[in-house]
């Protein structure tokens, strides 16, 4: 076997730390080393050049490139390696970058470490085998998790792109948290009047299959042919029955449940259709406050719908639905104020949250539009907004920058002004964050023609006096304490993931940060991708997010969809593992321990054996080690090789 | 009956002096649930607030001493009833975790102090080990009428992660006690202030702004008495009410009360017993009146 050694400088990244000409010069003389150099910039084109050109010249059988993680660059010299005529899996690559000259500053020991590394991937790379991929048929259709603005504008754009989408969002309508907003900044336009069209579009798609009122139950299969169950829950309503028509709110005589729509600002029914363009505008019965489910006594709805779609006895249904790929758009949820003792956290009524505030200002509202104290109703005069609730503040773990809160403060802040114009708003800020298209005109707007007092500096404490509030805090520019006396408190909280975002991670097998929020494949060039093949990221699932950015991200989710489908077939890793069904015991371990199912035992003449299903094996290499018998290999990385590779180390 | 509940107990300076009812009252509350407190032998200042201005492990030494006193007594808990001392035996543990911290502060000592003792306020013991379910039923004379309003000042709870004790914004204890008791609880805003602490002998001016405040705040939710769970807050409000009022040109009567002489008062314990006499402000026509209006309300109950 014939080896080139490439050992990249990195510029300064890794020269200087390490002596890369003499890494070089003592990789001539490990085993089948033919050649063997160093290079500024191996990624480079220059730099690929010199490695095809090496293999043609010297006759090389396989090449290592001493360099970064090959989580950066190894399918870049994997295709060039491939473009000089070997296969792809000839190359070996050590890190000497993050492994070692990133890591330490001793020149000498770096130097010695980075030729061990080198030595170790020429001893693995003489036992590698040329493997080639096998390709495999995909199931052209999407499922969109989350129908918020972001998994909305994903599944649009796939549907108009000719693909088949499932729509999967656990409440009853679609419209997520955009739906709930009375206007948008910076143009502070209507957002149901944008949103709506859009919604209704989703509705009348014929491409798109809406599930409301559901759930994911598992994910099972692989990029191209995704299985996946959907627990459609119980609504007690025949939707394939309802119209709409809303008799059954009107008669229904629990009219003090909990409107989640309106943010709990004020009751709705037990039966109810959310608002007046919800999508699906289906009818859902809250069995925790119907009279039906709790006392066995009133059955009002079923007597008055005209079209006998109530059903009492409806249970959880499971589906399946075959997919191909996977947006997950599950958005994101606001922070409890109620942490915050200081601002009297759920014990004043007139504190309120932003998204409270947003429906007062709706007109689809509880109040049609007007603003009033949820207390005595009475109109406020003076209005004082808390911002940072819930995000840059280590003390509630949440040290991250919400980012949207400065302008839906600011947003909230003029809408105040419009609809009482005799009021007065104080803004508590820490410093503003408006660094979106004319967001900081926006801002500005604000103070100057809407006359908004913005203080900079924290509330300490919100409380009681008389029937006012007492908004207590810091003008830190001008050094001095200050208390407002407000009628209405409404603090901007901050967002966070979504109840529940870890345990959909761990059903989509996809990672998430400390705080819950999805993890990007690269935080700047694969902002959409996960780390799973066939499984990617739109709005603020990822990281809280604004209209425009979540929308920005639904429609390059579903690029990355229609970019995958383009392919007509799939090709599947080859470094998965393999039984030696001759030495294979049929003990079943490694069924067992498989986390992915891509073990299943089979009968061969009478005796149980194992054999691993290629396009399941995700080649993590778990059942390698588990089976007594070492009768499973992983191609690529057998036993073989990783002794050769401890050796090397122990006898150098 | 289980074994009853045994701890170190440190009284602390202003137990044997300026609060001296405090200290009364906690002693024979205590004795009524069943509660053994065993004083600290030939126990010390706690460093109270100077200290820790000057030096951290002086002051760490000083609360260490009385760590020590009670690991030779064989106890791993000591109860104190003032915050403050609270505070300088928590802390002292709390630096002390560090090893370092603990040789310099040991250095100081005769006996060294291993930090195997936790520190707790009576507050806590009666809230967390006897429980308020159990302090019910052993009440005998409910505080009916009596509206209240349960201060905690401004160092029980804080900092959150030294005390570790109920919340730090809206504190508990205090309020669910006193609502086993059958009093009137009103919810007070201002619980964690502060009342201007030691300012009172530097800054009158100060104490009379903040702890006017309070008095404003307890009368405006309608409260007949602030009932207090540390020596100087209370001193500040009952003793110096008179300052405060010509101050602010106010007139509160206002009573400022221990939390344990509350619930001496509920458990039936004679009076002398508790050191009602040594309050400025007597609470004896709030009691009364609360007491009458008890009455009228079980008389209207019973009528109708």
């Amino acid at each position: 076997m014939r080896i080139g050694v490439f050992v990249c400088h990195c510029g300064s990244n890794i020269e200087g730390t390490v002596d890369t000409t003499s890494v070089a010069a003592m990789a001539k003389g490990y085993p089948d080393v033919a050649y063997a150099t160093d290079v500024m910039y191996s990624c480079s084109e220059p730099g690929q050049e010199a490695i095809v050109k090496a293999v043609r010249e010297k006759g090389l059988d396989g090449v290592v490139v001493a360099s970064c993680s090959p989580r950066m660059h190894e399918t870049t010299f994997r295709r060039a390696v491939e473009r000089a005529g070997l296969n792809r899996y000839m190359l070996e690559m050590a890190n000497i970058r993050e492994h070692v000259s990133w890591i330490g500053k001793n020149r000498e020991a770096n130097t010695n470490k980075a030729a061990e590394l080198v030595l170790l991937a020429v001893e693995k790379l003489r036992r590698n085998k040329a493997l080639f991929p096998k390709s495999f048929d995909i199931t052209r259709r999407v499922l969109v998790i989350g129908g918020g603005v972001a998994g909305i504008q994903a599944a649009l754009d796939c549907a108009d792109g000719g693909l088949d989408v499932v729509l999967v969002e656990k409440t009853s309508t679609i419209g997520g948290k955009m739906a709930k907003l009375d206007k948008t900044f910076p143009t502070v336009d209507c957002s149901s009047c944008i949103l709506g069209p859009k919604m209704v579009d989703v509705a009348q798609h014929e491409k798109i299959a809406l599930h409301a009122c559901a759930e994911i139950e598992s994910v099972s299969g692989y990029v191209g042919n995704f299985e996946v169950a959907i627990r459609k829950k119980a609504t007690y309503v025949d939707w394939s029955l309802c119209t709409g028509c809303g008799l059954c709110m009107e008669k229904c005589p629990s009219k003090k449940s909990h409107d989640a729509f309106n943010e709990g600002v004020g009751p709705t029914t037990a039966i109810n259709i959310p608002f007046p363009q919800a999508i699906p505008k289906k009818a859902v019965i809250d069995a925790k406050s119907c009279r039906q489910f709790l006392t066995g006594k009133c059955g009002v709805c079923a007597k008055v719908c005209p079209s006998g779609a109530i059903r009492y006895e409806m249970a959880d249904e499971v589906i399946t639905e075959k997919v191909g790929a996977i947006v997950a758009a599950t958005g994101f949820d606001l922070f409890d104020h109620t942490r915050y003792g200081e601002y009297g956290g759920g014990r004043y009524p007139d504190v309120i949250t932003s998204l409270q505030y947003e429906r007062l200002l709706s007109a689809s509202g509880p109040t049609g539009g007007h603003v009033r104290r949820p207390s005595d109703g009475r109109e406020p005069k003076t209005v004082v907004f808390v911002q940072c609730v819930g995000s840059r503040d280590k003390s509630v773990d949440r040290p991250y920058c919400s980012g949207f809160c400065c302008m839906y403060t600011a947003k909230q802040a003029i809408l105040t002004r419009d609809h009482i114009p005799d009021s007065q708003s104080y803004v508590f800020y820490m410093d503003i964050r408006a660094p979106g298209k004319l967001y900081d005109e926006f801002t500005r707007r604000a103070m100057e023609e809407y006359g908004a007092r913005y203080v900079r500096g924290r509330v300490s404490m919100i409380y009681p006096k008389g029937d006012r509030l007492l908004v207590r805090g810091a003008d830190t520019l001008m050094g001095e304490q200050v208390e407002v006396e407000a009628d209405l408190v409404v603090l901007a909280v901050g967002a966070q993931a979504a109840v529940g975002s870890s345990e959909l991670a761990e059903k989509l097998r996809i990672s998430y940060d400390k705080y819950g929020f999805f993890m990007e494949s690269h935080p700047k060039l694969r902002p959409v991708e996960t780390n799973t093949a066939g499984v990617y990221l739109a709005g603020a699932c990822q990281g809280p997010k604004d209209i425009p950015s979540s929308v920005g991200q639904g429609s390059a989710a579903a690029s990355k969809v229609l970019g995958l489908f383009a392919k007509q077939k799939l090709e599947s890793d080859p470094q998965i593992s393999q039984v030696d069904q001759r030495r294979c015991v049929g003990c079943g371990k490694c069924a067992l321990t498989c986390p992915f199912g891509a073990v299943k035992m089979v009968d061969v003449r009478g005796e149980p054996k194992a054999e691993v299903v290629e396009t399941v094996c995700q080649g993590c290499g778990i059942c390698v080690v588990t089976c007594p018998q070492g009768a499973v290999q992983l191609d690529h990385f057998t036993d073989n090789q990783i002794l050769a590779e401890v050796n090397a180390l122990c006898q150098s | 009956m289980s074994q009853a509940l045994t701890y170190a107990y440190y009284p602390g300076c202003s137990g044997l002096g300026t609060s001296r009812e405090y200290d009364l009252s906690t002693r024979a509350v205590c004795e009524a649930l069943g509660i053994v407190l065993a004083d600290v032998p030939d126990w010390s200042c706690c460093g109270s607030t100077p200290a820790h201005t000057v030096d951290h492990v002086l002051s760490a030494a000083l609360a260490a001493r009385n760590l020590a006193k009670v690991e030779a007594m064989g106890r791993d808990t000591v109860v104190t009833p003032c915050p403050s001392c609270l505070t300088n035996l928590r802390t002292a543990s709390h630096r002390m975790a560090d090893d370092s911290f603990r040789e310099r502060t040991n250095a100081l000592l005769d006996a060294p102090c291993q930090n195997a003792v936790t520190a707790k306020s009576v507050l806590q013991i009666v809230v967390e080990d006897y429980g308020i379910e159990r302090l019910s039923r052993k009440v005998v004379r409910p505080l009916a009428g009596l509206r209240v309003a349960a201060y905690y000042g401004c160092i029980m709870n804080r900092p959150p992660e030294v005390m570790a004790f109920d919340d730090h914004e809206n504190p508990m204890a205090m309020d669910d006690i006193l609502s086993a008791l059958g009093a009137d609880v009103r919810p007070f805003p201002l619980k964690v202030e502060c009342c201007g602490a030691s300012y009172g002998v530097a800054r009158r001016d100060i104490v009379a702004r903040l702890s006017g405040r309070l008095l404003d705040a307890a009368a405006d939710v309608g409260a007949d008495m602030v009932v207090a769970a540390c020596p100087l807050c209370q001193m500040n409000l009952d003793l110096r009410q008179e300052q405060i009022n010509s101050a602010n040109r106010t007139s509160h009567r206002m009573p400022v009360l221990y939390y344990t002489q509350l619930m001496g008062l509920a458990l039936g314990i004679p009076e002398e017993r508790l050191g009602l006499d040594k309050l400025c402000v007597s609470p004896r026509k709030v009691l009364r009146a609360a007491a009458g209006r008890a009455e009228a309300a079980k008389a209207q109950g019973s009528g109708a």
